[in-house]
């Protein structure tokens, strides 16, 4: 079948009512499906065929209406308004359908081949919720049906509703008086003038909104006869004015109207209904400050306990497998009579560091993301959001950076591109900037290692806890940072806030494990193994490669000794450093590879084997606080730079993302090395 | 007159006006908050701020600043 025949659908709804399930339903491919608003942050599409059609079908972002708010709204705005998108499936929660036929009814208006779904009918069933579907089509005059997406029920149908065209009149939506009266200004003069994708009344309402994006999109369409336009426009204000109705009264009636208007509906096709409304007994936990913050400090030191003890075991097996790889390539390359330089470079350089990268990565991730998902799913997250929220209010910035910096701690990657939930640009920036203060699963293992050599005997529960107290710390920081960056460049009054708070839902085990697994903890491992290759490579090449005796890595640490030893480090520890930004797991253990003289990478197992090479470096208490607070604070890694541009676009940005935190550690040490010398 | 912020937990009040900014406003419009719509104070956050309310059958968290410019009127019955 051509490409031709292809029916493309997009899938719209309010967030968090179980839109992307519908769309894994539907295309049979797994998408991250999280129980937090707003989470569908790119577009995914997915093809399926159903009777001989090929159909494209299109997950949009979760939007409360057509009116964007955040990046992320904009794109469903754009996709739903002005691309030219046929058919759109308007997804519903049955629970709150007064609030959803808000946007299924905005949606409806733009004139497109609308299917209402209403969703989550299990849900509502046990709520005593009963919908009257057949009468509800009637009066929306599009084709309805009711699915259970989650339990898989009622996906048949849909795929009919989609695939037949409808035969009834779309439901008009009345406005008052003196805003139909108003439209009869503009509709004329864009029927005449435009053709095509958009519908002239829908248009016509944004125009006396004063949306931008309408009058731009009129303005490049319509040619010079946009002059024409712009009269119209002036005279319908001037009526509604003349009837004491201004610019800004115009939203407010036309979102009175339209929740009018879904009102009646409900009360029209809501059969039964339970009286009581038990929403939000449960939330008990996350209101009384005695349960709130030791409970989720507690979930967080027990996601981590989980993390560091379960990842041994496969990250020592993984490990073990890539020595013997490594082996065999080894010999492989002998036998073929290899040269020596090229079986250095690519074997014990970047086959080596790879192989590492992996085998510390790999087994951390594929525990703390599916743990994290967990608790997206069940609707804990969300709430840390609202529990956090005012201490984040006070640094300038909103609750939802809690969760990318969650987020963070897993990956910065993630956190950076999670920062999309971010509503306000200004925060949001704040929320990419600071983000690398949140150690990731990369700088973990380092923190760890050095605080287990000097600290504590190494045991799992205790270093779990000293990390807490880590954690606790950079969150500190975190906040501090913001509150200096939003008082000084990203000067601005913190933005409202809206948070939905979901109900609690049982989260789909399979599709967590499967969507974290293929989604996050995947990608990120691809990623960083691209990247350790070449460093690999790189660092055997300077570490082996000598110039008068000496090696160009024992260069580079003597270049950078004196501006390590005025951060309370030396040379070799700030080199290391900077020859990890391609992935910062390499950092210790080329610190130590560079202690030993060795040309190649040594593994750090052993708790007092670290101890040793480092106190015989010099290390004490304070360089190994100030290595922490650095690994903590510093530049981010390049695959976080590659993000932070790929979500703000601007080099500026990139560029101040990466000097400020380093700032911030250089400050940090400077100070402690202070102290050191004071004392 | 009463702003929402200063409605108890547990009690339920109607919207008689919107007072914020341009932006603020299109969003509580778009999540249903608007001039004669029932609202009810479910909890509030340990701190105080912001407080959950129940809306057009929705959990949704305002902060105490936004919701101090909602003017409203306490109703004896919950809708």
């Amino acid at each position: 079948m051509s490409v031709n025949n292809e029916v493309t659908v997009a899938l719209a709804g309010n967030p968090n009512v179980g839109k992307s399930t519908v769309f894994n339903a539907l295309t049979g491919m797994r998408q991250h499906t999280g129980n937090w608003t707003g989470k569908t942050v790119d577009l995914a599409t997915g093809v399926a065929e159903y009777n001989g059609v090929n159909y494209k079908f299109i997950d949009i972002p979760g939007t409360y209406s057509l009116k964007p708010h955040s990046a992320e709204e904009e794109i469903a705005d754009d996709y739903i308004c002005y691309e030219g998108v046929k058919k759109v499936v308007s997804v519903c929660d049955a629970t709150s359908l007064e609030r959803n036929l808000y946007l299924a009814l905005q949606i409806i208006e733009t004139k497109r081949d609308t299917v209402v779904c209403i969703n989550m009918l299990d849900e509502a069933r046990k709520q005593k919720i009963v919908i009257d579907i057949s009468l509800l089509a009637h009066e929306l005059g599009v084709k309805v049906c009711a699915t259970s997406a989650r339990k898989g029920t009622g996906l048949d149908e849909l795929v009919s509703c989609i695939s037949e065209k409808s035969t009834q009149k779309p439901i008009r939506i009345n406005y008052p008086p003196q805003i139909e009266s108003a439209l009869q200004f503009l509709v004329p003069v864009l029927k005449n003038e435009l053709s095509g994708d958009v519908d002239e009344r829908w248009l016509s309402l944004r125009l006396l909104e004063g949306d931008n994006k309408a009058e731009r999109y009129c303005r490049d369409n319509m040619g010079d006869k946009y002059g024409e336009l712009e009269n119209a426009i002036e005279n319908a204000e001037e009526f509604l004015s003349s009837h004491g109705v201004y610019r800004e009264d115009v939203s407010e009636m036309i979102a009175a109207s339209l929740y009018g208007l879904s009102r009646e509906l409900c009360k029209k096709v809501i059969v039964h209904s339970s009286e009581k409304d038990n929403k939000g007994a449960k939330d008990k936990i996350f209101t009384k400050s005695i349960y709130a913050y030791p409970v989720m400090f507690v979930a967080l030191c027990v996601v981590f306990y989980i993390t560091i003890t379960l990842a041994n075991y496969p990250s020592q097996l993984l490990s073990t497998l890539f020595v013997r790889c490594e082996e065999l390539l080894m010999m492989f390359a002998d036998r073929i009579g290899l040269p020596q330089f090229f079986s250095g470079v690519f074997i014990t350089g970047g086959f080596r560091v790879m192989g590492w990268v992996i085998a510390v990565m790999l087994p951390p991730m594929a525990i703390f993301f599916p743990c994290f998902s967990f608790l997206e799913d069940l609707g804990v997250l969300p709430r840390v959001a609202y529990v956090l929220d005012n201490t984040f209010e006070k640094a300038g910035t909103c609750g939802k950076q809690a969760l990318t910096t969650c987020m963070g701690y897993g990956c910065n990657c993630v956190g950076i591109a999670g920062t999309r939930i971010i509503d306000s640009r200004r925060e949001r920036l704040i929320a990419v900037i600071t983000n690398s203060l949140t150690p990731c699963n990369g700088r973990f293992p380092a923190i760890i290692a050095v605080l287990g050599a000097f600290l504590v005997g190494g045991g799992g529960i205790l270093s779990a806890v000293v990390l807490a107290a880590v954690i606790v710390g950079s969150l500190a920081l975190t906040l501090a940072c913001a509150n200096i960056l939003s008082r000084t460049i990203l000067k601005g009054e913190p933005s409202h806030y809206i948070l939905e708070i979901p109900p609690y839902r049982k989260p789909q085990m399979s599709k967590i494990i499967a969507n974290s697994l293929i989604d996050k903890t995947l990608k990120i491992i691809i990623r960083a193994a691209v990247v350790a290759f070449p460093a690999g490579m790189v660092l055997w090449f300077v570490s082996n490669t000598f110039y008068e005796n000496q090696s160009l890595l024992f260069r580079i640490n003597s270049f950078f000794d004196p501006m390590g030893r005025a951060i309370g480090m030396d040379g070799v520890t700030l080199s290391s450093f900077f020859l990890g930004i391609p992935a910062n797991e390499i950092v210790l253990p080329i610190a130590l590879m560079s202690y030993l003289q060795a040309g190649e990478l040594a593994s750090f197992e052993n708790v007092a084997y670290i101890r040793e090479i480092l106190v015989a470096n010099g290390w004490d208490i304070w360089r190994m606080a100030c290595f922490v607070i650095f690994c903590i604070a510093h530049f981010p890694c390049a695959a976080s730079i590659m993000t932070v541009y790929k979500e703000t676009k601007s080099i500026k940005w990139t560029a101040l993302s990466f000097i400020i935190p380093l700032c911030v550690g250089v400050i940090l040490c400077s100070f402690i090395t202070l102290i050191k010398v004071l004392l | 007159m009463k702003t929402l912020d200063s409605v108890r937990v547990g009690d339920c009040a109607v919207v008689i006006k919107v007072d914020t900014s341009a932006e603020l406003k299109q969003r509580l419009f778009d999540i249903g908050l608007l001039e004669g719509t029932t609202v009810k104070v479910l909890h509030e956050s340990p701190s105080g701020n912001p407080r959950a309310y129940l809306i057009r059958g929705a959990v949704i968290a305002i902060r105490n600043k936004d919701a101090g410019c909602i003017t409203v009127k306490a109703v004896e019955e919950c809708l």
